[in-house]
């Protein structure tokens, strides 16, 4: 097989493996595990607009764009003005490319009213005019779309497809990378069975309407000598062109990041182990209607900006004036983050693409944008865009995606009224890190807000209701009133909290009015230690001074007795004295 | 191929055919004697025949949207004709130069 040596190898061919020609199709490349087979032909076939031409003509584009590969594209459907200007909407210049040699276009015009067959025939006129447009540009790269047109033109079927055979046998000994589109058929890859002639790699792009809902599809039939993902990758096709996601090619192995980053709600903070989320987990919120969701996401948003770091608000709910509007109601501006390129809102309602659609759109934007917090609410809008099952594949795609970029992902969801709290309908909540509950309290005629943490792996966190505020100047979380009364939020907590100051205003009254009572009583008892202090040192003055007279009376005896004596005789007086 | 219910009206003063062929095959060299030979049986003195060779002038392939090799392209009178193989069969040769009403 001819395979030109000349082209640039923009990827290697792996050991003992086919070489293979970069489509620079975002996706594609991945799932061909480096593109199409080089020098070889490959059949693109798909029912009527499912954007075979579109492919084939971006394999070429991209191809003298990028890969310095010029390349004819035969058209047998469209003129060289319809395509010039179905690429241009998708920001290629043919026209351009056409002037510089690097793209040739020829457009097959075949009309069956207007031909007559007689005898025999072949069709070399083809082949002279491929292999004209072929040397004009000296192209590596061939495109023809539709070749079942011919089928159309020409009665002897048996006559062309054995040109259809010699045909794909000199493009392969022309080393051309070729695409060739087909139509899908009954029952069959294509209408004329194209798919027996080529052999190589047959792709299939299938284009389905569910629910009102189209989603585009592309799956690689078969790729001879190489290996390739198998499954059906849907694709979207916008003003950059085809998009494939290769999704399913990720693995459970996304690395786990210690980083704690805030809710930009500080006392949510402390409830998560004082320090908010970890980077790059997955964050549901989960609530009935007017919980305040969007509130908490937007403050998560916030904080995520104000740190310098890239937020991609998805909104499906509200438009993005709107949605900024509400949030600076309740003191959180996004506005200057949208000026500094900082947040990105977008909005768009889920009905509006198939749900794979929507996943690729959030590849893509993750892929542009490249933030380090994504917010998607609600996602329960997803399981209107499609099934139950098809909501959650996606969701399972789309928190692998996020995971395998430490982005950290907050999904809102929207719990049905009359569901159970703790349920998600689109069944998520096995897939996610850090739950967060907000539900109405319902009490006394009154609805309050309550959050609860209900699950976060990897953290203590606090396994209390608080009571969830959303006033004017932001969110504000209050211990709710756990006591005999019950649990109380709102007016009745602030009533119960009214009640309780009261009471301990009259229990401090009643303390004081005691204290006041014992330091009377004490004062008194004081009093009356004092008096018997006084009563006892009087005691003993008295007792001193009655001993003081007896001794002077026994005194003034003795002196008595002895000046007796020393009138009666000396020397007794004597005696006693001693 | 539809038919035509008069099939050559005005009788034109002047024919010109073109007839493409890729080199010397035979099917090219039949298609050039099968048309001499038509032409010399129905119009005489009339028309006016054109071989070109794609070989040595590829570009009118694409310009003419050649695809089928021999082609009879009948450039006058209008509407332009093609009429494609090796115009073995006189009877439907005649047919799709509009000479003769298809049977």
């Amino acid at each position: 097989m001819g395979k030109s040596e000349a082209l640039p190898s923009r990827v290697k061919a792996q050991r003992g493996t086919l070489a293979k020609a970069p489509t620079g199709i975002s996706g594609l490349d991945e799932i061909t595990l480096g593109g199409l087979p080089r020098g070889r032909p490959t059949l693109v076939c798909g029912a009527a607009g499912c954007g075979k031409t579109l492919l084939a003509m971006e394999f070429l584009l991209r191809g003298a764009e990028q890969f310095g590969e010029t390349g004819v594209f035969m058209a047998f459907e469209e003129t060289e003005q319809d395509l010039t200007q179905n690429v241009r909407s998708l920001g290629f210049d043919l026209e351009k490319l056409i002037a510089e040699n690097k793209i040739a276009v020829d457009h097959v015009h075949i009309e069956a009213a207007e031909i007559a067959e007689t005898g025999e025939y072949d069709l070399e006129g083809l082949f002279l005019r491929l292999g004209m447009a072929i040397d004009s540009v000296g192209a590596k790269r061939v495109v023809l779309d539709t070749l079942e047109t011919l089928f159309g033109g020409f009665t002897n079927q048996a006559l062309l497809r054995s040109e259809l055979r010699r045909l794909f046998r000199w493009l392969k000994d022309k080393g051309v990378t070729a695409i060739i589109t087909g139509e899908r058929g009954e029952g069959s890859l294509t209408r004329q069975g194209l798919e027996e002639y080529v052999s190589d790699c047959v792709i299939l792009l299938d284009h389905r309407v569910r629910e009102q809902v189209s989603t585009r599809r592309l799956r690689i039939v078969k790729y001879r000598g190489s290996t390739h993902g198998t499954n059906e990758y849907p694709f979207l096709i916008d003003e950059n062109g085809i998009h494939v996601l290769p999704l399913t090619s990720l693995q459970l192995n996304h690395p786990a990041s210690n980083e704690r980053i805030s809710s930009g709600v500080p006392r949510l903070d402390n409830m998560l182990g004082g320090e908010g989320y970890y980077r790059g987990s997955s964050v549901l919120i989960s609530g009935t209607a007017g919980t305040g969701k969007t509130s908490l996401s937007a403050y998560f948003a916030n904080a995520t900006c104000a740190r310098g770091e890239r937020c991609l608000y998805l909104a499906f709910e509200e438009s993005p004036q709107q949605l900024v509007r509400n949030m600076k109601s309740i003191g959180v501006d996004l506005g200057p983050w949208i000026k500094k390129g900082l947040l990105r809102l977008e909005a768009s309602r889920p009905t509006l693409l198939g749900i794979e659609a929507h996943l690729a759109l959030i590849h893509k934007m993750v892929n542009e944008f490249e933030p380090r917090v994504v917010v998607i609410d609600p996602i329960s809008n997803f399981a209107t865009a499609g099934t139950e099952t098809d909501a959650q594949a996606m969701l399972l795609r789309l928190i692998d995606l996020l995971k395998a970029r430490q982005i950290t992902a907050m999904f809102v969801h929207l719990t049905a009224g009359g569901n159970a709290w703790e349920k998600t309908d689109v069944g998520v909540s096995s897939l996610i890190d850090t739950w967060i509950l907000l539900r109405d309290i319902e009490l006394a005629g009154e609805r309050n807000r309550g959050l609860y943490v209900l699950k976060s792996r990897g953290m203590k966190h606090s396994n209390q209701i608080r009571e969830f505020l959303i006033t004017s100047e932001g969110i504000r979380l209050e211990d709710v009133y756990v006591g005999p009364e019950g649990v109380l939020t709102g007016s009745m907590r602030a009533a119960q909290e009214d009640r309780e100051k009261a009471a301990a205003l009259i229990r401090g009254q009643e303390i004081e009015r005691k204290q006041r009572e014992l330091a009377h009583r004490r004062a008194a008892l004081e009093a009356q230690i004092a008096a018997l202090r006084a009563e006892f040192e009087a005691t003993d003055n008295e007792s001193k001074r009655v001993a003081e007279q007896d001794r002077a009376r026994e005194d003034q005896l003795i002196s008595e007795r002895t000046a007796a004596a020393i009138r009666r005789g000396a020397d007794v007086a004597k005696r006693n004295r001693k | 191929m539809s038919s035509r219910k008069n099939g050559n009206p005005h009788d034109p003063a002047k024919w010109e055919l073109r007839l493409y062929t890729a080199g010397q095959t035979p099917k090219s060299l039949a298609a050039i004697k099968n048309l001499k030979k038509v032409c010399e049986e129905h119009l005489a003195g009339k028309y006016e025949i054109e071989v070109i060779d794609l070989l040595k002038n590829p570009r009118l392939a694409k310009d003419d949207q050649i695809v089928a090799i021999p082609t009879l392209v009948r450039k006058l009178p209008d509407p332009v004709r093609k009429i494609i193989g090796d115009l073995s069969d006189t009877e439907r040769t005649l047919v799709g130069l509009q000479l003769r009403q298809q049977s």
